[in-house]
């Protein structure tokens, strides 16, 4: 699996190049046909010629992450966020900017420095800014412009049997998509790597446009709040409980019959799914569903920690039931169509 | 009227499970062929060679979804669609398998405090295992109410908006042969966010929208100022924050209801949406308006609507239907 080399990739939403390009040397082989459109979603498409439903699998490929709006007279830099991010995470964290990948950190005034009233506050984007080490505004201007955008540094690694690393939400989707160009089935299978999702879903709903499939799965990192701070009756989902099937969120209401099927699967097959049991949050789902004359569709998603942080902590197995229990799914779509 | 509006309020159909309810309307136009499209949306057509229009009525009703179940067998829940928190202790709920509950409230020191987050719902369950046994975990239910006749005055639970699937029932029953073609959807997930409506005008691809939907009103003690009221017709609406009603369907709507004389009341609403929100927009845009149904106590468990304004709604939408549009 190619969980590290895609986590670690760069794509804030609209720079998805660099995961792009990736992702298309991993499904090459394994596909018939790979193109990119216009706003940058990849697809992979397998049987084509095949008969049975059309069926469109879709992770999203961008990552939350910073825009540089300003540069100061002394070479620092001023930001705002590109997807929804906290500013509490950021203070002091390491980032790259740019095609160039400027090394940065996220400077705030040192606690030596902070009145006591100021120790009590929530620093926002108006008090952080970039220190790339440039000794003036023209030094900086020499390294990054305006526009360019900053993600976190963040290297994969193991913490016991969990993982860490950045963007998770949703890598590991596309690691799970990655992994299932390489089977077979009997029916039309597209892949479709979306851009922009952390900013409106904005990259699905042309992609759904063009392939026009009869169902669609959207493989997703979600949110896992069995932490401290949450009473369990708040629990989003939990870490090693298995994939998380989102019955409704902001953005949709998933089929009920897929729902359903879903579950059936799992438990025929013994592979563990959990309901995510808060209706927080939208996925790609909320506009393909909507598309043309509306797609069935539901969204399975693997428990993540701490997601739109630097660091998002998953079990990998949650990872490897997704994977099976979508192949397990197409081959059942696939066999018996859509409406049953 | 009011015995189809009893049968059709009473029906289980929060968003996303409006099966129950579209099941009533189909056996109420045994006539037609109906097709039910991907995400649920009935739609009843009518031939016609002339101007196609889609007539809409969202079956959905608001509700709640499970989110967890406690040891002791106690659910806890979020909201599907606009409900008021308020509104909630001691209501009661109804699933899909017919398994009632009613809704509890934690102590709290002041009532000011209350939020989903102090509400549950109690099945009656011992345990969690009991519970399970007839609830899960993302299960939907829709509130329950009994149907009140006062008159002319009907009260129930889901007059938003099953009151206006009533009329499209009866326009579709009662409609002569006309020249334009008559597309009646019964929309799925309107009160989530006007979604079912949106796909279904896209496959229909109407030359006109016409949405039937309920509407606020300011006849009650200190209610916010608005001019619609119980009694008075039909309410032509003008705009609301999903639709600016195209200024010809609002001028024709007008015109139909002098000519016929059907009592009407103009509305501007300041808050919410109707279909007609999502169809206007459809593809390369269509001249939509709303044909509403004045209704107090909105998304409460006791809705209170005048049949009179039904019966006028009935006869306005007859009349666009029939009308020589351009």
């Amino acid at each position: 699996m190619f969980l590290k080399e895609l986590s670690e990739a760069r794509g804030v939403s609209s720079r998805e190049q660099e995961v792009r390009d990736l992702i298309r040397e991993y499904i090459k082989p394994h596909v018939d046909e790979v193109f990119t459109d216009s706003l940058g979603n990849l697809y992979g498409v397998k049987g084509k010629e095949k008969k049975g439903p059309k069926v469109m699998l879709a992770a999203h490929m961008d990552e939350v992450g910073l825009m540089i709006t300003s540069i100061e007279k002394n070479g620092l830099l001023r930001f705002l966020p590109v997807g929804g991010i906290d500013p509490r995470v950021l203070v002091s964290k390491p980032v790259f900017i740019g095609k160039e990948k400027v090394a940065g950190v996220i400077g705030a005034k040192a606690i030596h420095l902070q009145k006591p009233e100021e120790r009590t506050q929530v620093l926002g984007f108006d008090d952080l800014y970039i220190d790339i080490g440039a000794s003036d505004e023209d030094e900086a201007k020499k390294l990054v412009k305006i526009g360019d955008v900053a993600t976190f540094t963040t290297v994969f690694g193991k913490l016991g049997d969990l993982c860490v690393g950045k963007a998770f939400d949703d890598r590991a989707g596309c690691t799970a998509l990655v992994e299932l160009t390489k089977l077979e089935f009997n029916c039309p299978v597209y892949f479709v790597f979306t851009v922009q999702e952390e900013v409106g879903l904005r990259g699905a709903g042309p992609a759904a446009y063009r392939v026009n499939p009869d169902f669609c799965l959207v493989l997703e990192g979600t949110t896992a709040s069995d932490v401290a701070g949450t009473d369990e009756e708040g629990y989003s989902t939990t870490l090693g409980e298995g994939p998380a099937v989102s019955v409704m969120d902001r953005s949709v209401i998933a089929h009920p019959k897929v729902v359903g099927r879903l579950f059936r699967l799992a438990e025929e097959n013994g592979i563990p799914l959990q309901n995510k049991r808060t209706i927080t949050g939208g996925t790609d789902a909320g506009v393909i569903a909507l598309s043309r004359e509306g797609v069935p569709t539901a969204t399975v998603a693997v428990p993540c920690r701490y997601i739109h942080s630097p660091v998002t902590v998953m079990n990998q197995s949650d990872l490897e039931h997704m994977i099976k229990l979508t192949e397990l799914f197409v081959h059942d779509i696939a066999e018996k169509g859509v409406e049953n | 009227m009011k015995e189809l509006l009893q049968r059709l309020t009473q029906a289980y159909g929060p968003s996303g499970s409006e099966d129950k309810v579209r099941e009533i309307i189909k056996a109420e136009l045994p006539g037609y062929e109906t097709k039910t499209d991907a995400l649920g949306n009935l739609i009843v057509e009518k031939k016609g060679s002339k101007n196609k229009i889609m007539f809409s009525a969202h079956m959905d009703e608001i509700g709640i979804i499970v989110t967890h179940i406690d040891k002791e067998g106690f659910l806890r829940f979020d909201f599907v669609g606009g409900v008021n928190p308020f509104h909630l202790p001691g209501e009661r709920v109804e699933f899909k398998n017919g398994t009632l509950g009613v809704i509890g409230l934690e102590k709290l020191d002041k009532i000011s405090d209350l939020t989903k987050a102090n509400l549950y719902i109690d099945i009656g369950a011992e345990n969690k295992e009991e519970a399970m046994k007839l609830v899960r975990v993302g299960d939907f239910a829709s509130f329950t109410s009994p149907f009140i006749d006062l008159g002319n005055k009907v009260v129930s639970k889901a007059m938003d908006n099953r009151s206006a699937c009533a009329v499209l029932i009866k326009l579709m029953q009662e409609l002569p042969e006309t020249q334009n073609h008559i597309v009646a959807v019964f929309t799925v997930q309107e009160e989530v966010g006007l979604r079912g409506a949106r796909t279904a005008a896209f496959g229909v691809d109407p030359d006109y929208g016409i949405a039937l939907d309920v509407t606020a009103t300011g006849d009650t003690p200190k209610a916010m100022t608005m001019e619609v009221g119980l009694g008075k017709g039909a309410a032509i609406k003008v705009k609301d924050n999903s639709l600016l009603t195209h200024p010809y369907v609002k001028d024709k709507l007008i015109e139909l209801a002098e000519q016929n004389n059907i009592p009407y009341q103009m509305e501007v609403l300041e808050f919410g949406g109707t279909d007609a929100g999502v169809i206007h927009l459809s593809r390369s845009g269509v001249p939509s308006g709303v044909i509403s149904i004045p209704c107090r106590y909105l998304h409460g468990r006791s809705e209170m609507l005048d049949t009179r304004d039904l019966e006028a709604a009935l006869a306005l939408a007859k009349a666009f239907a029939k009308a020589d549009l351009k």
